[in-house]
């Protein structure tokens, strides 16, 4: 809160809610509380219904492996919603950086050369999508959800034309020991989660570009009086988002062991849905990483359990409807609670004036 | 090899489907094939006749079987001097394709074969193209009126259910308390529910019961997500069917990443990379029962046959039949192949 470009008057107004969301133990810790108390029950359940094969060291790391796809992404997800945006195309960018990192011209120039070729190419088609995602927005002047959805339409149809609708094998067999690997014991796709989610909260808590995310997110018209370039960092956002994507895509590739144009199916409403139960505010402003990956660990917990007690996917997505609403509703009266208490005067966050940063009319910054 | 060799198949194909009519299915066994011998017979009816021309329109070639369902068709049509096929573009809009089946009407075609995307749907036009005095052949999908289609081909999803129940059976008989897993597809769809039905009667039959199942999504991501779970599900597995190979890929990864191997894998729908994966025999996939790509291909033919007046030469009756129900053979590495070269890459 102390950025010298944030110190004008206007953004003043943001900064009761920024302060809820400034240390990641103090304000969102009752909210994250909620989380934790509801993951413990999970495994409460877990060890009563399923006893040793779910308080298993393997049992613990499958379930983490599972979520490190979905966690990548919702990580990325979580910078555009607190930007007041919302990226309906991961899924699709997911589909398409595996699709393109695994062609028989791109496998046989990282044969030639090293996987990280590979790797590199995902990352670069996600965040090249995620850019256009961002010019099209800011720039464009497209509603985010509208933006991003032709994007998830179009992209997935591009991976389908460059994949031929086929499924591609990933042939290289030391891109798949790298990942496939363990160190210290714990796959490596969790460890990429684990520092994909640090930098995340480093980059959310610790930097200006964070700030002024929560400032963007919050009221894009203050945002952009208090000398933020508005539309440059909202391109920024789904730069962000896009990168996660191709990381996702990699490691998705690693997992399954192929690309295809049907990987990432309904990622986007996974990721959305741990974002959203993580406590973080769908119209932007205020949210936290921890929360988002608390949120992802309760979908895949969720999902084990089930498993693990030979229950059909039927049940699982009914409970899963039951969690989100509850999640939600809960935070709403925690928030309620916390805003009366805290200044009864207090604009109630759905009321913030500005759009989301994806529909400000704002003119660049000087 | 090949042509000979399909001509082969091509037989036995025919002969299951008269035997379908009585008794259900048969197996696709290697003895079969050779006792089959009908080249005479076959070569007959594969003389050059009047040139006909078949319409033909399918879904959209969105995965690897239907792609190969298109493919084989077009195959089939170029091996006969006599066929004009002419191949409406693959697509998943019913009106879209109702508006293709219209335009085979007005141009007067000799026969239609038909892969509905939806075959209620479909079905009214193909009743009007049978009003026209055009044969209609229904593929893989069946109208909701029998009278819309001349000859209905079907792949039989309950069968793949009995075969790769009967190959564990086979496999587990002095195991009375074996464990038994699935990895089933999209749980809602009926063809899922049609093969689980018949690998638990299977099953049943040798007093084994599925122990653990979990469904899929036919994608490769979901076939790993959900086979990883099923894993920390039963510590100790015996035998696991996995309905589809696309999906199974999937399903493989999660096997290898879990370091498992103590159970053998049946895999369904027979794809190249499976059947390559058994010939190969370095995975737990032991077998793969066949869902047959080649249905829309017999669909041809058969509309050849209707639109020259001619039968099935291996059946005494002078007519078409009204229905041939393919058989789902189990394929091992004693015979694989045998099927690797019709196999779809997914």
């Amino acid at each position: 809160m102390s950025t010298p470009t944030t110190q004008a008057p206007p953004a003043a107004d943001a900064a009761p809610r920024r302060g809820t969301a400034s240390g990641f133990l103090s304000g969102p810790a009752g909210r994250n509380a909620g989380l934790v108390i509801a993951l413990v029950i999970l495994c409460v359940v877990g060890i009563a219904t399923a006893g040793d094969r779910f308080a298993s060291t393997d049992n613990l790391l499958t379930i983490l492996r599972l979520a490190a796809v979905t966690g990548v992404v919702s990580v990325g997800m979580t910078f555009v919603i607190i930007g007041g945006g919302i990226d309906l195309s991961v899924g699709a960018l997911v589909a398409l950086s595996s699709v393109w990192a695994t062609t028989l011209a791109t496998q046989a120039l990282a044969e030639d050369t090293h996987w990280i070729l590979m790797a590199g190419t995902a990352l670069l088609v996600g965040g090249v999508a995620g850019l256009v995602n961002g010019v099209v927005i800011a720039y464009g002047k497209l509603v985010a959800f509208i933006a991003t959805l032709a994007m998830l339409a179009a992209a997935r149809g591009l991976a389908e034309i460059i994949a031929n609708r086929r499924t591609q094998i990933v042939q290289d067999q030391d891109f798949l020991r790298f990942f496939s690997g363990s160190p210290l014991g714990v796959p490596t796709l969790v460890w990429i989660f684990a520092l994909v989610a640090v930098l995340g909260w480093v980059l959310l808590n610790r930097t200006t570009f964070g700030r002024r995310t929560f400032a963007v997110g919050g009221n894009a018209e203050a945002a952009r009086l208090a000398g933020i370039r508005v539309q440059r960092h909202t391109v920024a956002l789904y730069v962000l988002s896009g990168v996660t994507c191709g990381i996702a895509a990699v490691m998705l590739m690693a997992r399954t062991t192929t690309g295809s144009s049907t990987h990432g199916t309904l990622l986007e409403l996974d990721a959305i849905a741990a974002v959203v139960i993580g406590g973080t505010l769908l119209i932007g402003g205020r949210g936290t990483i921890v929360g988002t990956v608390l949120g992802v660990l309760i979908f895949t917990a969720l999902s084990n359990v089930f498993t693990l007690n030979n229950l059909s996917s039927s049940a699982q997505a009914v409970a899963k409807g039951v969690i989100i609403v509850a999640a939600v509703l809960l935070q709403q009266r925690v928030a309620a609670g916390r805003r009366q208490r805290r200044s009864p005067k207090a604009v109630p966050p759905t009321a913030a004036e500005g759009g989301p940063a994806g529909a400000s009319p704002g003119v660049p910054a000087p | 090899m090949s042509a000979r060799h399909r001509r082969l198949l091509t037989t036995t194909v025919a002969v299951v489907g008269a035997a379908a009519l009585v008794t259900g299915c048969t197996g696709n066994t290697p003895e079969a094939t050779s006792s089959a011998g009908g080249n005479d017979a076959a070569s007959s009816n594969d003389e050059t006749g009047d040139t006909v021309v078949i319409g033909f329109s399918a879904p959209a070639a969105d995965h690897g079987w239907m792609a190969q369902i298109t493919a084989a068709a077009q195959a089939e049509a170029d091996r006969y001097e006599d066929i004009e096929l002419r191949v409406a573009e693959g697509t998943n809009d019913v009106s879209a394709q109702i508006a293709q089946v219209e335009t085979f009407i007005n141009d007067g075609v000799d026969a239609i074969v038909l892969l509905p995307f939806d075959g209620d749907a479909m079905t009214p036009i193909a009743l009007e193209a049978m009003q026209a005095g055009i044969p209609v052949i229904n593929v893989d999908r069946e109208f909701s009126d029998p009278n819309a289609a001349r000859v209905t081909v079907l792949g039989d999803n309950y069968g793949m259910g009995i075969s790769a129940g009967q190959y564990v059976c086979s496999q587990l008989a002095d195991k009375p308390d074996a464990v038994v897993a699935e990895v089933a597809g999209i749980d809602s769809l009926p063809l899922t529910q049609e093969r689980s039905q018949g690998f638990s009667d299977a099953l049943s039959e040798c007093g084994l019961d599925v122990d653990n199942r979990v469904a899929a999504e036919f994608t490769v991501e979901s076939g790993e997500e959900v086979t990883a779970n099923l894993l920390q599900a039963a510590p100790q597995i015996d035998a696991i069917w996995n309905h589809d190979d696309d999906q199974g890929i999937g399903v493989l990864a999660a096997i290898t990443n879990a370091g498992r191997d103590e159970f053998f894998m049946v895999g369904g729908a027979g794809s190249a990379n499976a059947m390559r994966s058994i010939q190969a025999g370095d995975s737990v996939l032991q077998a793969t029962v066949i869902y047959p790509a080649s249905q829309a291909a017999d669909g041809v033919r058969l509309a050849r046959l209707l639109a020259q007046d001619k039968g099935l030469s291996d059946l005494t009756d002078v007519e078409v039949p009204r229905q041939i129900t393919l058989s789902a053979p189990v394929v091992t590495k004693d015979n694989v192949d045998s099927y690797i070269d019709s196999a779809f890459e997914s």
